[in-house]
């Protein structure tokens, strides 16, 4: 039955995973996020861009309810995960957040051993029946997050005490271990030297084969180099969304252009 | 003469010294203060300082050594030291003189002062016990102070005075006392900094501080007439466990009310020291938030949480009036909570109240508790304060 | 990652299940939250229910000790038996002694009793003059001796009656308890009775609680807290004048001046253990240190207030230090700059700025030593004072005693009478206290600063 899932997603490269209909958010009195339709494809890397402040990072929160837990958040319109919406009153944003995973932009390693945040997701989700399966899921997210090797010989060792680039990637193998079916990246990049960021770019290549990734950066050769399509946000406005290559090359919106050759930002 | 005339008549010169040094200054500078190094009230402060200063610490320290002096040549000591004082302060005023770096090197030399105080403190407490525990083991072997089962003080001699009685029943209230205080501290903190609302937590944190702030004499007050009565009349009788309504329950109960406040806020400074990208981790990944808190804050805290229990133990040992009202007086090795027992403090405060002999050992005797119950308290917080440190210094 | 496949551990539920319906595993764990934020909303109401009962217990007990139960019988001063002499001399008038007032009182009951008809079966005199306080016939002198010009007059006496008859209008005392009672009886509590069917015997409020000072073991209808609440000022007013200046000065070594070294480590690590130091252990410091060593008198304010001073001050030095500590640097640089040295930029900048915190540091540390008990008992304040101290700087060195002693020294009284008299002193205590919150609390609304 997983293989037969496996098969299905590979063939179909354009279904729509999330889609998003005049989504607006409010903090307190202020418009973050204004009238924002968008559709996110599955098997995709989405990369959002703009200006700091422009609503990247929020619209990004808004996608796994993690907007949730910041009390003078309201978010309106709708946003629906396989055709269901996700703001639903019946939609347990626990069960949400197990399907559309995060990393952060700081990696947040737990106090607690490599295998222990690797396993966290599994253990508190029951993905795992016994310890050689738990066991298994390590590995299996450790070698997806390009880290295995690095690694396998201390697993008990503290996350803590990794590279910042180890920490990082150790955040996207907690995350993939959960088996989430999209993968939400907020600027993963921004604390991590050179070396570390082109890992960790590989990495999101990779991961476009299992799951639906989109990725907040500030970088505009960034989202050209990991991204199959591309959102420019401005002002909490969505202003243009399309294929990657067409964006950079050639952009519709006067905002967009500026923004791409470096007149704002 | 009296000390306080000798006190006045110093302040006076120091007044005039002000006055006079300050008048000089400027007539120095021919009127126009802009020729002086320092402002004129500096020159002023300068004699002041060195006449005052001098005498007044002459007179501190005579005080002190030789409290009961017949003929005092302190009078005129004192005044002769402060005439001298102001006579150098006023050869010394020049317009070039440096004035307020002199003055503000003798303020600064008062302020190092006051902060040895506080070590001055802890040697005064350590030499006061050491001093007279060594008289009482003079007269009492140590071995049975320490591993002494029985107390019982007999005045005219024959006491046998050992500590463990008073150690067990320290020990027992504060384990109740941690038993109650711990998990209701620790959850009301973790309520009040991850679920409450603003509005709860408006009324919950300044009540839980007034339990704070509320005295332990009290709370003592509250064992005697209403928990320990309650106690005996619904659980010890019942129960067919005693019929004494001060015990080591009605001790430890409330003792452990008293330290819910302190465990609490403790706990929540040490909570919200947690970072939060953590407990966005966490979230992100699907926890509920009680998995966030169990699974990632918690033992993301511990150490810090360890740190704060360990201070409200050594608080629950040192506590005095709760177990004096609380929890009896007779000194007993028991198992049984219902059962009147009694501590180290309850016998620091029964042996030293009243007609004391500073030579009989049922006296001295206190001291010796007085610094085992110092130095545990001790250990337990220099331990307890490295450790909340090192917890804070981990996330900063 | 060619043939790893994320999918290929089995998964308890469907990957692709509705996010509107929870599957059971995910209903558990959202039990298990209910349960866990139970549990600590439990620990919030309890905490509350307890400051309640807490607070609820020491009110209720305590009130009763503000109303107080007065008998008002008119008493003819005779000169025969006060002023034998006739010549109002104070001299001669204060040899008459308390016993003859006493008689006097006595015979204005008996006269009282038999003037209105009151009978009652089985009074016996001792009930009848038992029913009057042992203070009263004291009071009374001191009345007639504060002016002579009474003797002579009838006037009506305010008289405290006992602490039984008093305890029996506040629910203390009832007939059946008073039958077992060897210092009251029925017949005596009927007598009350029939006198405040008069209109003679009334409990009314108490103005002398406050006054009044501590009265012996037999007198708990007269004990007050007038001394200890005196007392508990001039320990205060030490506190002030010594842990004050002290505490800010250390703090501004500290924090403004101290250069960073092993010293001043090991005077930091010292003042955050002394003020964990437990309170008794500074009551021994006070008895060795002071007393036997320093030759200060047992039971003096000052030294309750030498050591509540040093009890105080790493409080106060800590709080000084948080404050100091919020003062900007850019403050200090700012005056730096223009060419101010250091000790006039701490002196003329930080400290003004740093003062609602200090001040609000240094209320709090006195509202700690204000209700203070352990070490007081150790330097003598537990003894029983009847005199009044004079003003200070001498009434410093005289005995006093002190609010929260006081209420200990009552609590371990037989007189039932005297667990209501604690509980008033705890509330008088509580007042005090509340006060001084309420003062620190609207400092640092009216001066808190943004940066």
């Amino acid at each position: 039955m997983n293989d037969m899932t496996l098969l299905e997603r590979s063939v179909e490269q354009t279904e729509i995973k999330i889609s998003a209909q005049d989504v607006q958010v409010w903090y307190g009195e202020k418009h973050a996020i204004k009238d924002v339709n968008v559709d996110l494809l599955d098997k995709t890397v989405t990369a959002f861009i703009g200006p700091s402040g422009c609503g990247k990072s929020t619209f990004l929160r808004c996608l796994n309810r993690m907007n949730d837990t910041i009390e003078s958040c309201r978010v309106g319109g709708r946003i629906a995960l396989d055709g269901e919406d996700i703001y639903d009153r019946r939609v347990d944003p626990v069960q949400l957040r197990a399907r559309v995973g995060m990393v952060f932009q700081k990696p947040n390693p737990f106090p607690k051993s490599i295998y222990d945040n690797v396993a966290y997701g599994p253990r508190i989700h029951g993905l795992a029946r016994n310890r050689a399966e738990l066991d298994e899921i390590v590995e299996k997210s450790l070698r997806g997050a390009a880290l295995w090797n690095e690694v396998k010989d201390r697993l008990g060792e503290p996350g803590t005490g990794l590279s910042g680039g180890q920490q990082q990637r150790l955040c996207i193998a907690r995350a993939v271990a959960t088996q989430p079916e999209v993968l939400l990246m907020d600027e993963p990049c921004s604390a991590l030297d050179p070396i570390a960021t082109s890992q960790v770019e590989e990495l999101i290549d990779q991961l476009r084969a299992e799951f639906s990734v989109v990725i907040v950066t500030h970088s505009m050769q960034q989202a050209a180099r990991v991204s199959q399509k591309t959102a420019f946000f401005h002002l909490g406005n969505l202003v243009e969304y399309g294929n990657t290559d067409d964006i950079f090359t050639n952009p519709r919106d006067p905002r967009t252009e500026s923004y791409i050759s470096g007149r704002i930002g | 003469m009296p000390v306080s005339w000798t006190l006045l008549i110093v302040l006076a010169l120091a007044a005039v010294g002000y006055v006079v040094t300050r008048a000089r200054a400027i007539a120095q500078a021919g009127g126009d203060v802009r020729r002086l190094h320092s402002r004129p009230s500096y020159h002023g402060w300068h004699a002041a300082l060195l006449t005052a200063l001098p005498a007044l610490f002459l007179i501190a320290i005579w005080r002190f050594v030789q409290p009961s002096a017949e003929v005092t040549p302190l009078t005129p000591l004192a005044l002769l030291l402060a005439a001298a004082g102001l006579a150098f302060a006023l050869i010394r005023t020049a317009p070039g003189f440096r004035a307020r770096n002199a003055v503000e090197n003798m303020v600064k030399g008062l302020l190092i002062l006051c902060s040895i105080i506080a070590i001055l403190t802890t040697a005064g407490i350590v030499f006061s016990m050491l001093f007279e525990t060594g008289h009482f083991f003079q007269k009492y072997s140590w071995q049975d102070f320490f591993f002494g089962t029985t107390w019982s003080p007999k005045f005219g001699g024959g006491s046998q005075l050992g500590i463990l009685p008073l150690l067990w029943g320290t020990i027992y209230i504060s384990l109740i006392a941690l038993a109650v205080s711990v998990p209701i501290g620790l959850f009301a903190a973790i309520y009040m900094s991850e679920y409450a609302s603003v509005r709860l937590r408006s009324v919950a944190k300044p009540a839980i501080e007034v339990l704070a702030g509320i005295p332990t004499i009290v709370y003592g007050l509250f064992a005697l007439i209403t928990v320990g009565p309650a106690l005996r009349d619904w659980f010890a009788q019942p129960m067919g466990l005693g019929s004494s309504a001060s015990s080591v329950m009605t001790a430890g109960l409330v003792m452990g009310i008293m330290l819910i406040p302190f465990v609490s806020s403790l706990s929540d400074d040490i909570i919200n020291a947690v970072p939060q990208s953590l407990r966005d981790g966490a979230l992100g990944l699907g926890s509920t938030q009680s998995e966030t808190v169990r699974k990632v804050v918690l033992p993301a805290a511990l150490p810090g949480i360890v740190g704060a229990v360990l201070l409200a133990a050594s608080r629950a040992i040192g506590e005095t009036m709760i177990v004096v009202l609380g929890a009896g007086a007779a000194a007993r090795m028991d198992l049984n909570p219902f059962e009147a027992m009694t501590t180290i403090t309850v016998k620091i405060v029964s042996q030293l109240t009243g007609d004391n002999d500073f030579a009989a050992p049922e006296t001295l005797v206190a001291f010796a508790l007085g610094l085992t119950l110092f130095v545990t308290t001790l250990v337990l917080n220099i331990v307890a304060l490295y450790v909340v440190r090192k917890y804070r210094e981990q996330y900063e | 990652m060619s043939d790893a496949t994320i999918e290929g551990a089995p998964r308890a539920t469907q990957p692709k299940s509705s996010l509107l319906v929870a599957d059971p595993h995910t209903r558990r764990r959202h039990a298990a939250e209910a349960r866990f934020r139970a549990y600590g909303l439990g620990a919030i109401v309890i905490s509350m229910v307890m400051l309640v009962v807490l607070l609820f217990t020491i009110l209720t007990g305590g009130i009763g000790a503000f109303r107080q139960t007065y008998l008002e019988i008119p008493v003819t001063l005779e000169d025969a038996q006060l002023d034998k002499n006739g010549n109002r001399d104070p001299a001669d008038l204060g040899k008459v002694l308390t016993l003859t007032y006493g008689k006097l009182l006595q015979q204005s009951l008996e006269k009282v009793v038999a003037d209105k008809g009151i009978a009652i079966a089985d009074l016996s005199a001792k009930d009848l003059s038992g029913l009057i306080s042992k203070e009263a016939p004291a009071r009374l002198r001191d009345q007639v001796l504060a002016n002579p010009d009474l003797i002579g007059q009838t006037i009506t006496a305010r008289v405290l009656v006992n602490g039984r008859i008093d305890g029996y209008y506040k629910g203390r005392v009832t007939m059946d308890s008073a039958l077992r009672d060897a210092n009251t009886s029925p017949a005596q509590l009927q007598l009350a009775d029939a006198l405040k069917a008069q209109g003679m015997l009334a409990t009314k409020w108490n103005w002398s609680f406050l006054t009044s000072p501590d009265a012996s073991d037999q007198r708990p209808e007269a004990a007050g807290v007038g001394i200890a609440i005196l007392g508990s000022l001039y320990m205060m007013l030490v506190v002030l004048v010594l842990a004050v200046p002290i505490g800010v000065a250390a703090s501004i070594y500290l924090e403004e001046f101290a250069p960073k070294n092993r010293w001043t480590d090991i005077i930091e690590v010292n003042i955050s253990n002394l003020a964990a130091v437990p309170s008794i252990v500074f009551g021994i410091l006070g008895l060795a240190a002071f007393i036997n060593f320093g030759g200060l008198p047992q039971s003096a304010p000052i030294v309750g207030g030498l050591v509540l001073t040093l009890m105080t001050l790493p409080t106060i030095i800590i709080a000084t230090r948080a404050a100091l500590k919020a003062v900007p640097p850019s403050i200090r640089d700012a005056a730096l700059g223009v060419g101010a040295s250091r000790m006039q930029s701490v002196f003329h900048h930080v400290l003004p700025l740093a003062m609602p915190g200090i001040l609000t540091g240094t209320i709090i540390g006195m509202a700690q030593a204000l209700g203070e008990t352990a070490p007081l008992l150790l330097i003598g304040m537990v003894a029983f004072v009847k005199n009044f101290p004079s003003a200070p700087p001498e009434g410093l060195f005289e005995p006093a005693s002190a609010l929260p002693v006081q209420v200990y020294n009552w609590t371990q009284r037989a007189d039932p009478a005297f667990i209501e008299r604690a509980s008033g002193a705890i509330i008088v205590l509580l007042v005090f206290l509340l006060c001084m919150n309420v003062l620190a609390i609207l400092l640092r609304r009216r001066f808190e600063r943004r940066w």
